[in-house]
């Protein structure tokens, strides 16, 4: 099977370019498999990976012109030749490699840990089985990138808009009955760009590997604020 | 050109489960603590963890942290130190409710508490019934608890070097610990990092061998590195092949799904392990079951079109118990196997899972290596996780007590360190030849020259590590490997780098990478070829029995002349009576 793949060493490329391996396919092969086997051919080609699971999310690559995780993405899935491509609209730090420091800096900026006021009590503190189903589809996040690097307000505004990785995060919180910082986490939120500069384009939706829905997950924020507000 | 070089009060190599638990306890006090990672801290290993952590909450049946302690003790075939098991009972109370108030998604009861599953080798009432003592968060713990502890983390301003390749421990001429020194993936520049206290929490080495539940990234690095500095490594020898990783390829299926009622089948659809452990069945202990499962495939019983593994069925539970408790492992059955687990049964197979040895500590992280005739603590040196040996899986780790090791412990160091920091405010002296040996393992990458490839070397060495350091061992398979293997590791000086740049270069990360496995490796093979006896994880056809008067002690591994030694079990718990060696049946 015919497969480019998108180089880049800085050391001595000026632009990225395509190259071209052939691959021997095996059933059950995973678009990570490939990749290794190219790795195997030649050991400057560069990608992360790691748990070949689906659950570290080292491995987000651009795959004929969508977002997947290699590892849990099967060959037989694709149409020849497989392009495969860094994530859109990052620095490109070698081949695949690229610098996700904005989208981290955007998932801190979210404060994504559990806020409580109370004192804590000497055992769990309590959550219905109700309140828990709330925060599935939302806690399975892995940080692979997928979804903020295939949106298109992202692409635009990586500096100022939060992405729809970090929304899904702060609506994480904002949903667990545990979390008692809403009103901080809705103030954090205000302004044009933040959490507003979601057009509803819906690609992270389509290209969550682990079908996780941040565009339902920024609604909700929506609807909470509005809520808030009156 | 100068080193580059940083100082921190504590260095933590690993950003797992053990490294950010123990950062966290650094972070929140006023001292300047370093994570470095060769990975993003939500890549690790951990993240892959799915059934839970054990703790005796008594949330769904009685419990309590004795019958815990009784479990594991029998669990680790009595080699497991139970001073430091006890510790890790009593602990995992406080410990899982603290991950709770740090956010972990646990799943929950009706009653609003934690939920908790039955897992392997669990009892009441000291070997009774069947206890419920893994908390969960569906079949996806691993991952809840290390994304909390990251934002934990976040939240309290830990220093990450994120992507940073630790190379060598930095040790002066005393043998304290001085730092490391790391090499920054991204420009493949060194840096020293000087930390007057130095934990390793680097998980395991399951790399060493082909077929294995474990991550690219799990190459014992941390291991080889206290190997290098002149520490041993002890009880290699177990190493643990969990029941049911996917045919043929590896990945994990959870224990929690023969905990939520799922059971193994061989071809003729009998439920076989009802003839190997005729009260626990299913839920016996992992090695148990392992060996159960490669015996039914070599008598012939084995399913599929090659009799090559055995069945997991789970689709009598249900679709709606599947996919509210096991989402992740239906969601791996899909992609990897085909099969829909609520509705077909999964092919399954041993898999190379855990690593019970490690770098020896004691109960508070603390490095420990023989002197004399006694122990002494090595200077400025933690390990904690899977890469450290308490002991407290000995000779078998039950499910669910990995979590909990990786928190207890991880935790226990952190707390040592800040206590280590009050009495030692300033930093050793830096030893320049340390730091000269650690650059040189660096730059012997850059020779040049044809060489045999890393690639090459890598695949000879893991398979000769899964056909002779396996799940049954013999005299002569072991003998005979263990010769390969240092055959090859002779050839480790020919192998050459072909990419000499710097940027993010892999290759020479995998270069460094495969040195660790040859050390962890050998050490493996070597410390199973010396202990003539059979117990828990380490199976031997020649030595069927388990020998209390010759071998319940600990092996040590000595990277110098493949040396061993040993040293005795620890069996007086803290406060309460020994429990002393019985058959071990299930």
């Amino acid at each position: 099977m015919k497969f480019l793949v998108s180089r880049f060493n800085p050391e001595s490329d000026t632009s990225p370019y395509m190259q071209e391996f052939e691959v021997e396919v095996v059933r059950g092969m995973m678009l990570r498999d490939a990749l290794l086997e190219i790795k195997r051919h030649d050991e400057s080609f560069a990608f992360r990976h790691s748990c070949g699971e689906g659950v570290c999310g080292s491995d987000g690559v651009n795959v004929n012109g969508t977002n997947k995780l290699a590892c849990i993405t099967p060959i037989s899935e694709l149409t020849e030749p497989v392009e495969v491509r860094p994530f859109p609209g990052r620095p490109i730090i070698r081949d695949l490699v690229v610098d996700m420091t904005q989208f981290y800096q955007q998932y801190r900026a979210v404060k994504p840990w559990l806020v409580r006021d109370d004192p804590m009590p000497e055992q769990e503190i309590l959550q219905s089985p109700e309140e828990r189903d709330k925060l599935d589809g939302l806690y399975e996040c892995i940080l692979c990138g997928c979804c903020s690097t295939a949106c298109p307000s992202f692409w635009w505004n990586p500096e100022k808009f939060h992405g729809p990785q970090a929304l899904l995060t702060a609506w994480r919180f904002l949903a667990d009955s545990r979390d008692q910082a809403t009103d901080e986490r809705l103030d954090a939120l205000e302004g044009p760009y933040k959490l507003f500069r979601c057009h509803t384009i819906m690609n992270c939706v389509d290209v969550c590997p682990k079908g996780l829905n941040p565009t339902k997950a920024i609604g909700h924020i929506k609807t909470l604020m509005l809520k808030n507000a009156v | 050109m100068a080193l580059n070089k940083r100082r921190f009060d504590a260095l933590i190599i690993g950003a797992g489960g053990a490294g950010l638990n123990a950062a966290i306890q650094l972070a929140n006090t006023d001292a300047r603590v370093a994570v470095v990672s060769k990975v993003f801290p939500t890549r690790s290993h951990t993240v892959a963890a799915q059934g839970g952590v054990n703790a005796a909450l008594a949330n769904v049946l009685p419990d309590n942290w004795h019958w815990h302690m009784f479990d594991t003790v029998k669990g680790s075939d009595y080699l497991g130190d139970q001073d430091a098991i006890e510790f890790m009972c009593r602990e995992a109370i406080p410990t899982v409710y603290e991950l709770e108030h740090n956010g972990v998604p646990f799943s929950r009861l009706d009653d609003g508490k934690i939920y908790q599953r039955a897992f392997g080798g669990q009892s009441q009432d000291f070997g009774g019934a069947q206890a419920a003592r893994t908390c969960a968060a569906a079949d996806r713990t691993g991952h809840a608890i290390l994304h909390a502890l990251y934002q934990q983390n976040v939240r309290a301003r830990t220093h990450f070097f994120d992507e940073y390749f630790a190379i060598d421990l930095i040790r002066d001429d005393e043998g304290a610990i001085l730092g490391a020194l790391v090499m920054e993936i991204e420009t493949g520049e060194p840096l020293l990092i000087e930390a007057k206290a130095t934990v390793l929490a680097t998980g395991g080495c399951g790399q060493v061998y082909r077929t294995t539940s474990n991550a690219h990234i799990n190459t014992g690095d941390g291991m080889a590195m206290a190997l290098r500095a002149g520490i041993p490594l002890m009880d290699m020898e177990f190493f643990q092949f969990h029941p049911t990783g996917i045919a043929g390829r590896g990945m994990l299926i959870t224990e929690g799904v023969r905990g939520e009622g799922g059971y193994l089948v061989n071809r003729d659809g009998e439920r076989f392990m009802e003839r190997y452990a005729p009260n626990a069945k299913d839920l016996a202990s992992r090695d148990v079951v392992s060996r159960a499962i490669v015996t039914e495939v070599k008598e012939g019983r084995g399913c599929g079109p090659q009799a090559d593994h055995v069945l997991l069925k789970v689709d009598h539970l249900g679709e709606e118990i599947v996919s509210k408790r096991l989402p992740g492992i239906r969601e791996s059955g899909r992609i990897f196997a085909g099969v829909d687990a609520a509705h077909e049964p999964l092919p399954v197979f041993p898999t190379a899972h855990y690593v019970m040895g490690g770098i020896p500590t004691d109960p508070y992280g603390r490095v420990i290596v023989p002197q004399g005739t006694g122990e002494e603590v090595v200077p400025g040196l933690y390990a904690a996780g899977e890469c450290a040996c308490v002991s407290v899986h000995g000779a078998n780790r039950l499910g669910g007590n990995s979590l909990l090791d990786i928190l207890v412990f991880g935790r226990a160091a952190g707390l040592d360190v800040i206590e280590n920091l009050q009495e030692h405010k300033n930093h050793r002296p830096m030893n320049e030849s340390s730091v000269e040996a650690a650059m040189a393992r660096l730059t012997r990458w850059d020779q040049k020259g044809e060489g045999i490839s890393i690639r090459e070397l890598r695949d000879e060495f893991r398979k000769t590590m899964e056909d002779h350091a396996g799940v049954f061992r013999t005299e002569e398979i072991m003998g005979e490997g263990v010769e390969k293997l240092k055959a090859l590791r002779d050839r480790l000086p020919e192998v050459r780098l072909h990419d000499h740049s710097k940027v993010f270069n892999t290759a020479r990360v995998e270069a460094l990478e495969l040195e660790n496995l040859f050390d962890t490796g050998i050490a493996i093979a070597y410390s199973a070829l010396m202990r003539k006896e059979s117990r828990g994880a380490h199976s031997r056809p020649d030595y069927p029995d388990r020998d209390d008067t010759n071998w319940m002690k600990h092996s040590l591994y000595f990277r110098e002349d493949d040396r061993m030694d040993y040293k005795p079990v620890r069996t007086k718990p803290l406060t309460v009576e020994t429990f002393p060696p019985k058959a071990r049946v299930y």
